[in-house]
């Protein structure tokens, strides 16, 4: 019987229980203590500075790249701490998969920047299946018709909301359990930033998604659950209140939640 | 009031301080085009002179190259052959140890050792090129030759490794530049697929810093082929038709460094030779700057 059979009640995808991220001497993040429920869409708000981006990549130990980094606490994913020593951050990002706020194919054909991952995963597929998959995963980001006739075409090519959905699309291939989406829509325009708010619904069914957003409008109209996040006066970002989107925006339980979303500061 | 402020003229002095800082300016970029055209005009026209007394059809069918024996003969191709095996086997040595050098120093060194490499990689380049033609010559061929008793004192096979050598902080310097200049966020999107370091470096990165990659190596090859003393003095003055890089050959560069040297009269046709190598080594040089130029713009990837 493996971990993931006995997680299976498990509601929630990942479980941060008072996890802390230091850069160096300065402790950035303190204390956060979150369940991410399954197949649900889960907010990140709160102003400039205030640790929601560092929460966000401690969850598949993007933070790693950061030599001065390190995280205490635990980050549970299926029940398993990613932050266990033997825990290979390669293997937690190929089930945790990210998209960045600036989209950033690869300098490569639309087709090499979906099957990249695949391939350095080392699955075994046929040229049919690879097809296959660059098109299911394409359709699952919303991108397939615009882009059916022009696979070859260098993803850099299109334009920056097309190379948005390509990026998720490429986090897709991989068949990830969970997507981290860093202020994904922070660099497009209206409609593209609306497509990709309605793929995020789409994607539901399939994924668990966290996203990080300055926009509270997004957050309130495209998420289950609200995070609300602050820094305290040593700069440490906390989280102040975390609730369904529904409560945190109508009826918060922390004032400065309520001064925050009512737009009094951030 | 303000309006009349704005409009007042410019005082003279100032206005001819300017005029002369233009043209200056202007002058010291001239300098450097007009000396390039006239080396360019002198080849040409010494070249066409040396035509007029060699066919070009013997030029470039001759397999002899004897201009300063009794019995004559003007064929390029054992010039030609020589400078392209020693450049073939220093491009073996510095391509694979350059970008080597390069990955590592961009992907896998942490900070502190890159600041530390990359300054003595840029030393290496600084010693100069005489020196390593003699270590070839006094220490790598008497090396060699323990292993292939055949091999002559001068020979393409040491001074190609030397220069290869030498090369190395070449390739390798200009490539970690393209490597670091490869936007951050491409390896973010690597890593955040499960990607290994060596999978974002090799898979990843290296492809899309290709065309400074190629540049580098261009660069270096036409190095290669325009290096002058390690061949002069550790390759041999043997023109003769041969990839056999145990034998000692004689380079185009190797030749011009003979005929300057020695006293060959001016306008005679001995001395005209010097200006039709020089042009052949000129044409070299030029196609592969064309192709590195052609490289870097069909490959260049634009990050914003």
């Amino acid at each position: 019987m493996t971990t993931h059979d006995l997680e299976y009640d498990n509601p929630n995808a990942i479980e941060a229980h008072n996890m802390s991220v230091y850069y160096g001497s300065f402790r950035a993040v303190k204390d956060v203590s979150l369940a991410i429920e399954k197949n649900r869409i889960t907010a990140l708000i709160g102003p400039s500075g205030c640790g929601k981006s560092t929460v966000l990549r401690s969850f598949n130990r993007m933070n790693d790249l950061v030599p001065s980094a390190r995280v205490e606490g635990q980050v549970l994913f299926h029940g398993e701490n990613i932050y266990a020593p033997g825990v290979d951050p390669v293997n937690v990002r190929r089930r945790i998969g990210m998209v960045f706020q600036k989209p950033n194919p690869f300098p490569k054909s639309i087709y090499e920047n979906v099957i990249y991952g695949p391939r350095i995963n080392g699955w075994k597929l046929s040229r049919r299946e690879m097809d296959e998959l660059v098109e299911r995963s394409l359709r699952g980001a919303a991108l397939w018709d615009e882009v059916k006739d022009k696979l070859n075409q260098n993803g850099l090519s299109l334009s920056g909301g097309q190379q948005q959905r390509l990026c998720i699309a490429r986090a897709l291939a991989v068949e990830p359990e969970v997507i981290l989406m860093d202020e994904p829509c922070s660099a497009l325009d209206p409609i593209s930033t609306l497509k990709i708010e309605e793929l995020m619904f789409e994607l539901r069914q399939h994924y668990t998604i966290i996203i990080v957003t300055h926009n509270m409008q997004q957050a309130s109209r495209a998420s289950d659950y609200t995070a609300f996040f602050l820094m305290d006066s040593d700069r440490t970002g906390q989280l102040v209140e975390y609730g369904s989107t529904s409560q945190i925006f109508q009826n918060p339980k922390d004032e400065r939640t309520e001064q925050y979303i009512s737009g009094q500061f951030g | 009031m303000a309006v009349t402020e704005l409009r007042r003229q410019p005082s003279l002095l100032r206005a001819a301080f300017e005029r002369f800082i233009q043209v200056l300016l202007v002058f010291a970029a001239a300098i450097s085009i007009l000396t390039t055209a006239g080396i360019v005009f002198s080849l040409v026209f010494e070249t066409i002179a040396f035509f007029s007394e060699v066919s070009i059809v013997e030029f470039l069918t001759e397999t002899e190259w004897t201009p300063l024996f009794s019995i004559k003969k003007y064929g390029i191709w054992p010039l030609v052959t020589a400078t392209v095996l020693t450049s073939a086997i220093a491009m073996m040595v510095a391509v694979p140890l350059g970008l080597i050098a390069a990955i590592f120093l961009s992907e896998f060194a942490s900070d502190n050792i890159r600041r530390t490499v990359k300054p003595l990689l840029e030393i290496l380049a600084g010693i100069p090129t005489v020196v390593y033609g003699y270590f070839a010559l006094t220490t790598i061929t008497p090396f060699l030759k323990n292993f292939i008793p055949t091999l002559s004192i001068f020979n393409s096979l040491s001074a190609g490794l030397v220069m290869g050598v030498m090369l190395i902080p070449f390739v390798a310097s200009l490539s970690e530049d393209a490597l670091s200049a490869v936007p951050n966020s491409l390896r973010e999107a690597a890593y955040g697929l499960g990607s290994t370091r060596f999978e974002v470096a090799v898979r990843v990165i290296t492809p899309a810093a290709i065309s400074g990659i190629v540049a580098s190596i261009v660069l270096a090859f036409s190095r290669a082929i325009g290096e002058t003393m390690i061949v002069a003095i550790a390759a041999g003055q043997n023109p003769r038709l041969t990839f056999d890089p145990t034998v000692p050959v004689m380079t185009m560069t190797s030749y011009i460094v003979q005929v300057s040297l020695g006293d060959t009269p001016y306008g005679s046709l001995s001395y005209y030779t010097l200006y039709a190598v020089g042009f052949t080594l000129f044409i070299f040089t030029f196609i592969l700057n064309i192709f590195s130029y052609w490289m870097v713009r069909k490959f260049r990837e634009v990050y914003d």
